[in-house]
Parts: structure tokens; C-alpha cells; sequence
């Protein structure tokens, strides 16, 4: 590990966040801190993570959800103070690392099929 | 005036902040970043610190230089500087600088050369539009076209932009904010860009256009270590000759 690493890897460390395994096709739902005014509350957003990217401190990735029949996505960084919590609702199976083909599709065609760890039940 | 620093560049990353905002920083290292030599105002006509940082090999540094080394009793370094300072400011000889000579919220300027380009035409050097795609344009679609007039002047003026080397120029970046220091790894995170590519060496100096906070380090934040080399030197008593070829010596081995 070079230098930045090194550095990255300790502050990721000093975050001490409780991230769970996901994966693209997974549902999310994702406790994002809103301040309004002088406090602060936790508002909840949920939908399908489409992409992920690692890059140390600057990982991130993206939820896809439809909201009010228009498709909205949101980038979250992934060891940003302002996500509150992150919950794996379902898991899917995917073929894809990015899902964008999800977003010219609606309804039936943007299923996900639910993953089911055989290993577990074995 | 204080004395600056000299600092290798690291490589970029960010930090959050506790309310959930993050700010990209640069990571500085100061390696051993000590006095190797003094400027007075009796002796040179001028006040000054002259800093060295990094190491170097003893092959890749010419006698001359190693004397002035070990004139100095400090390592051979891979840079000499001289930051300009006034004259309660200036430092001894050997002593060595930590990071929190700079402290978080504190102004930077860093100067360094900028990524070189190489030979580049017109259009990325200096924005030129170049020509088009159509219309009868053949092999000159980058070009940079006319140059200038005719008989009367004659000539092309001096300064005109043209293709030619770019980038690898020294460059002030002022007003960078210090967000954080680490002093055991000697480390400054600097808010934003700096010139250069990772491993670059930089200048960083207080910032000419905010005055420097009041709590800042006056003369030098000095790192205790160098005490200790200051206790050790007059253990060594030898005379300088004897002190630079037990060096040369280690370098060829390794």
C-alpha cells in the first residue's frame, strides 16, 4: 500500500461505518441526513443500486428509483457522514456490473429476478 | 517573514466533514526537510534559510556539494532551497521543520511546475478554433492560420501564439487552505489542486495575500528529533572530509 492508501484505508478505519455487502440489482434503502433549518432528521430513500464505483474515499454508488412514475437516481458517496444507514432490502441476481439499461425500461420489464444464497440453506 | 517549506507532492484524495461535506485535498510530505545553511545580512547582503529535503545518493552528488552537506552535518538532500526570511526568523543550522509549522485554517501559496505537455499545436496550447472540417479545408485542419499581415510589417511579432512546448512552467497556486496536519508522518492536506505530478517537489510558503494567523509557529515549529542530532554532532568531532566519505562509501555498496 503506497502512502494515500495508507491514508485513505485509516480514515475509511476512523468512519468506523457499518456498510453492508451489496451489489448492483440489490434494493436499497438508504437513510440520507436532511438538514432543515437548525435540525437535522433522516429521511429515507429507496430503490435499486444500479452502479457502484471503488475508488477508496471517493467510492459511491448510484439508487434508481421511480418516484411518482418519473425515474430519479441518486449518487451517494459511500463513507459520507450524511448516509445515515444502508439496508439491503432484496437481492438480485444481475448479469451486468451497471445496470443502465434499466433506465429505458419501466414496470414488468425492469424486474430483477431475487437472489437466494443456496450456500446458507445447504 | 517566516521561512516555507518544501514538500513532495502525494497524490489527491478527500476528507468529510462532520456536517456531511467533503472537501478534496491534496496530501504534501515534508521529508527531513532541515537548515542546511544560513544568509545574513553582515556576511551575504541578505537574510535568508536555505531548507534541503528528501535524500540523495552520495554518488548522484558532486563533492562540492557533499562538503556543503557536511559543513552543515545533515544528510545529503535532494533539494536546496533558499526562503527568504527576516532576521528573527532566521534558524540554526541542522534544525529541522514539522508539519505543524502550518495549522488548519491557515492560508498556503504553492509554487511548482506544472505537467509537462510536450510539443503541442495551437489549438490545445492556446485554445485556437483551427479550421474546417469541409469546404475545401486539405491536411491543415488544426492549424493555426494566419500569422500575420503582409509586406508592411513583414515579419511575425514577437509573443505570437503558436505551437511550442507546453506545460512544465513554474506556477503559484495562492490562498490554498491548510484543512489538516499530521506531524509524526510529516504531512500537510492542502484544500484543492496544486501544480505538478505526484512525487513533484513544491515550495509552500505562508500566503502573501492573508496575513498569517497569530498562533501560527513564529520563527519555525522544530521537530524535537533534531535536538538529538544536534546532541550527536559534537560526539562526531571529526573534521569534515571524514565525515562525507564514510557516505560515499554506503552509496556504492548499495
Amino acid at each position: 500500500m503506497n502512502l494515500l492508501q495508507t491514508i485513505e484505508a485509516e480514515n475509511i478505519a476512523a468512519i468506523s461505518k457499518d456498510i453492508p455487502d451489496f451489489r448492483p440489482g440489490d434494493t436499497l434503502r438508504i437513510g440520507v441526513k436532511v438538514v432543515e433549518g437548525d435540525r437535522t432528521r433522516v429521511q429515507n430513500f429507496e430503490g435499486v443500486c444500479i452502479a457502484r464505483s471503488n475508488k477508496g474515499m471517493g467510492s459511491n454508488f448510484t439508487v434508481r428509483k421511480i418516484s411518482f412514475g418519473e425515474g430519479v437516481e441518486r449518487v451517494f458517496p459511500l463513507y459520507s457522514p450524511n448516509v445515515e444507514s444502508i439496508t439491503v432490502v432484496r437481492k438480485g441476481v444481475v448479469r451486468r456490473a451497471k445496470l443502465y439499461y434499466l433506465r429505458g425500461r419501466t414496470g414488468k420489464r425492469a424486474r430483477i429476478a431475487e437472489r437466494r444464497d443456496t450456500r446458507e440453506e445447504a | 517573514m517566516r521561512t516555507g517549506v518544501i514538500a513532495k507532492k502525494v497524490g489527491m484524495t478527500r476528507l468529510f466533514q462532520d456536517d456531511g461535506r467533503h472537501v478534496p485535498v491534496t496530501v504534501l510530505a515534508l521529508e527531513g526537510n532541515q537548515v542546511v545553511a544560513r544568509r545574513e545580512l553582515d556576511r551575504d547582503g541578505y537574510v535568508a534559510v536555505q531548507l534541503g529535503a528528501g535524500s540523495a545518493k552520495a554518488k548522484n552528488v558532486a563533492k562540492p556539494q557533499r562538503e556543503h552537506f557536511a559543513k552543515a552535518e545533515v544528510e545529503l538532500k535532494a533539494q536546496l532551497v533558499e526562503f527568504r526570511v527576516s532576521e528573527d526568523a532566521l534558524l540554526d543550522v541542522g534544525a529541522e521543520i514539522a508539519a505543524d509549522h502550518f495549522i488548519p485554517g491557515q492560508m498556503v501559496d504553492v509554487t511548482g511546475h506544472t505537467q509537462g505537455k510536450g510539443f503541442q499545436g495551437a489549438m490545445k496550447r492556446w485554445g485556437f478554433g483551427g479550421m474546417r472540417a469541409t469546404h475545401g479545408v486539405s491536411i491543415s485542419h488544426r492549424a493555426h492560420g494566419s500569422t500575420g499581415n503582409r509586406q508592411d510589417p513583414g515579419r511575425v511579432f514577437k509573443n505570437k501564439k503558436m505551437a511550442g512546448h507546453m506545460g512544465d512552467r513554474q506556477r503559484t497556486q495562492q490562498n490554498l487552505e491548510i484543512v489538516r496536519t499530521d506531524v509524526e508522518r510529516g504531512l500537510l492536506f492542502v484544500k484543492g489542486s496544486v501544480p505538478g505530478s505526484k512525487g513533484t517537489w513544491l515550495l509552500v510558503k505562508d500566503a502573501v495575500k492573508v496575513d498569517r494567523p497569530a498562533d501560527a509557529p513564529y520563527p519555525a515549529s522544530i521537530k524535537s528529533a533534531a535536538n538529538n542530532n544536534t546532541a550527536e554532532e559534537p560526539v562526531i568531532e571529526t573534521s569534515v572530509e571524514d565525515v562525507a566519505t564514510p557516505e560515499a562509501t554506503e552509496g556504492q555498496e548499495g
